[in-house]
């Protein structure tokens, strides 16, 4: 009884500990790269033999880098803050109320997750260059709320449908208006769901370079995964290879940072003791 | 405190569903009203219609002399309490109690004072500072009560509030309910599926069906003269038995034998369009062993084998079977389906009798049993109606 448990549990480390390596082998590698001395680049080690911060300094001097990133961040942000509050919105009525439309909104919504974003680049292209808004900020910041609001909504319409109905009639008993009940009561039990969609869109956001590459021409709105092919070498016979492996990295850490700051907001199980379950 | 006027309420969901039809009542300032039926009869629609958490139809609603059909919640000034409680997970008592003054913006300190006291009258004082999700059951519905009672709101609203605790915990909060609504004199409108609770707790009772008001009356009246077959079957526990019967000279004939038609019933049927075919209706304690009686004279006897003898020390239940064919009608049928009562009108269905503690009945003997004729009740198969109603 006891070894078949054991058995089993040692049948699962080992499963873990390939899973772990297979996916963490290919971020080792590029962190390794980040920290190697061009001239060992290519050696094949997988620990560097002469340890260096030259790659990390290298694409802060440089101006290129250093404006994409900023665009990063910027577009980032704001796409993600006005994706989420206009999907906890809509999301919020998806789950909430009767409304003429209802099934339009959703299905609309599903449409847009469909599309695949390929097929409406150069759609997109051509439109912002007629509005004027190609290469700018606005002009990510756009397509990239349009692509997340369906993961948006979705998302959190499933954690609106968690909180029970009667919460919500009990505050407007107890003389709330419907903004005060939404405010006061059904959005703070929403919050894991707000920033765990949040976390969502904002990977998406950061990482898209589909839309970043066709929809910008300048550093005036480039991210950094489009940036990032733009890299050239110190000399025009070097691989950027190093200058990659460390821009790779950096643009990595944001989004570590994100995920463990609002992973302690994500407490499970908020809504306990609401009613008798 | 408020005087609540119900006027030709009636409630049709956007789907059609008539859920409540035509309800009028007059609630008095401070009064315990009842309201009481099976499940889905339409309820929590009115209570919540009350609050203003569904619109009303039709009909007109008045609380404290104002028509208030088309104030939000917010503006009745009104109190409820849920089935669910439906507490706010994310704060702690105190500011689960106070939530609601806080919205009205009164004083942090007048807030405070009023949340300790409710706390105090509630036995919940050293709870002030846990999350919902660390209370008890029956914590938390003390909870509930006290996010009602500390805004002195012109009524009560309560659903179901005890459906959620163990029967001993329901028994004990019951008793409080009772005797919080006295001090407080507050109006209550108090929503049950539970004849007991509603027995027990009301000045007056509704009973509804099916989205219609039945009949309202004290508890003793609903109990003494329902209207009507369901009233009848729903109000006691264990409910009145009902045995079909024929009016043949005078006297009903039931698989009893005949009963004679008593003073009482004969009078009240006087005037009446009395069919032939007839449900007799009987009530556990209008039963005795007929060993026990002295004045035979006023009631009939007959004789039947015990099936089961349950003795619960001040009474003795006796259930034994009905020789010949039930009381079926489409009306019992239902009545048995919505109490819950799957023998009301099923095929050999059982009697049950209330017996003094003193009886020989003994399991699987027989045993000669004597009713009281003239408490009997007679009703009309077809329309459920009650022919030895008083009224009418
Ligand atoms: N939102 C709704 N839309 C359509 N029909 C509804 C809605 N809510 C309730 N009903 C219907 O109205 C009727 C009355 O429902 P209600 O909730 O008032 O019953 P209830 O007496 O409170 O029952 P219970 O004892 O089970 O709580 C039911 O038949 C129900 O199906
Ligand atoms: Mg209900």
């Amino acid at each position: 009884m006891m070894s078949h448990r054991n058995r089993t549990l040692t049948g699962w480390g080992v499963v873990n500990v390939l899973v772990v390596l297979y996916a963490l082998f290919p971020v080792w590698w590029i962190v390794a790269l980040s920290f190697k001395d061009p001239s060992t680049l290519s050696d094949g080690n997988f620990v560097p033999r002469k340890w260096t911060w030259e790659n990390y300094h290298g694409i802060f001097q440089t101006s290129e880098f250093t404006r994409a990133l900023i665009n990063s961040i910027g577009i980032a942000v704001i796409a993600t803050t006005i994706a989420v509050v206009l999907g906890t919105m809509a999301a919020y009525a998806v789950a909430r109320l009767r409304f003429p439309g209802k099934r339009l909104l959703i299905g609309m919504s599903l449409l847009i997750a469909m599309f695949p974003p390929i097929s409406l680049v150069s759609p997109l292209f051509n439109i912002e260059r007629v509005l004027g808004i190609f290469d700018t900020w606005v002009g990510l910041i756009i397509p990239y709320m349009t692509f997340s609001l369906p993961l948006a909504i979705y998302t959190l319409s499933a954690f609106f449908r968690e909180i029970p109905w009667d919460l919500e009639k009990a505050a407007k008993v107890d003389g709330a208006t419907p903004w005060q009940a939404f405010r006061l009561v059904i959005a703070p039990l929403a919050a894991p769901g707000v920033f765990t969609t949040g976390i969502l869109v904002f990977i998406f956001c950061w990482n898209d370079f589909l839309f970043a590459i066709s929809l910008t021409s300048t550093t005036a709105a480039r991210t950094v995964p489009a940036a990032i092919a733009f890299f050239t070498g110190s000399s025009q016979f070097q691989q950027p290879t190093g200058s990659i492996a460390a821009a790779a990295v950096v643009i990595t850490v944001p989004i570590v940072i994100f995920v463990l700051l609002f992973q302690r907001r994500i407490v499970a199980g908020l809504t306990a003791g609401a009613v008798k379950g | 405190m408020a005087e609540i006027v119900l006027e030709g309420i009636t409630k049709r969901y956007p789907d059609g569903a008539l859920a409540v039809q035509d309800f009028n009542l007059t609630i008095a300032d401070g009064e315990f009203v009842i309201l009481v039926g099976p499940s889905g009869c339409g309820k929590s629609t009115t209570l919540n219609m009350i609050a203003g958490l569904e619109d009303i139809t039709e009909g007109t609603l008045r609380i404290d002399g104002q028509v208030v059909n088309d104030r939000a919640p917010k503006d009745r000034d009104i109190a409820m309490v849920f089935q669910s409680y439906a507490l706010y997970p994310h704060m702690n008592v105190r500011d689960n109690m106070g939530f609601a003054l806080r919205l009205a913006k009164a004083d942090k300190a007048v807030i405070n004072a009023k949340v300790e006291e409710a706390a105090r009258i509630l036995d919940l004082t050293q709870h002030l500072d846990r999350k919902p999700a660390n209370l008890s059951g029956g914590q938390r519905q003390r909870v509930a009560m006290g996010r009602a009672i500390v805004r002195d709101p012109k009524a009560f609203l309560m659903d179901e509030p005890l459906s959620n605790l163990d029967a001993k915990l329901r028994v004990q909060m019951r008793t409080q309910i009772a005797a919080l609504q006295r001090r407080l004199g507050t109006t209550t409108v108090y929503v049950t599926h539970d004849q007991v609770e509603a027995m027990t707790l009301g000045d007056r009772v509704v009973v509804m069906r099916g989205g219609v008001v039945q009949q309202v009356g004290t508890p003793q009246e609903l109990y003494d003269e329902p209207v009507n077959l369901f009233v009848a079957g729903f109000i006691g526990s264990p409910g009145m038995n009902f045995l079909a019967a024929t009016l043949e000279q005078g006297s009903l004939r039931t698989s009893l034998g005949d009963l004679p038609l008593e003073d009482r019933v004969r009078r009240r049927l006087e005037g009446r369009d009395v069919p032939r075919d007839l449900i007799v209706g009987i009530r556990p304690e209008d039963f005795e062993d007929a060993a026990l009686v002295d004045e035979r004279h006023t009631g009939h006897t007959c004789s039947a084998t015990v099936d089961v003898r349950e003795s619960v020390g001040s009474d003795v239940y006796v259930h034994f079977t009905e020789e010949g064919g039930p009381a079926g009608t489409a009306e019992l049928a239902e009545l048995a389906a919505d109490s819950g009562r799957a023998d009301t009108g099923m095929q050999g269905h059982r009697i049950v009798a209330r017996l003094s503690p003193a009886t020989r009945a003994a399991e699987g003997s027989p045993l000669d049993l004597w009713l009281d004729a003239s408490r009997i009740h007679v009703f009309d198969p077809a329309t459920g109606i009650n022919l030895t109603h008083p009224e009418r």
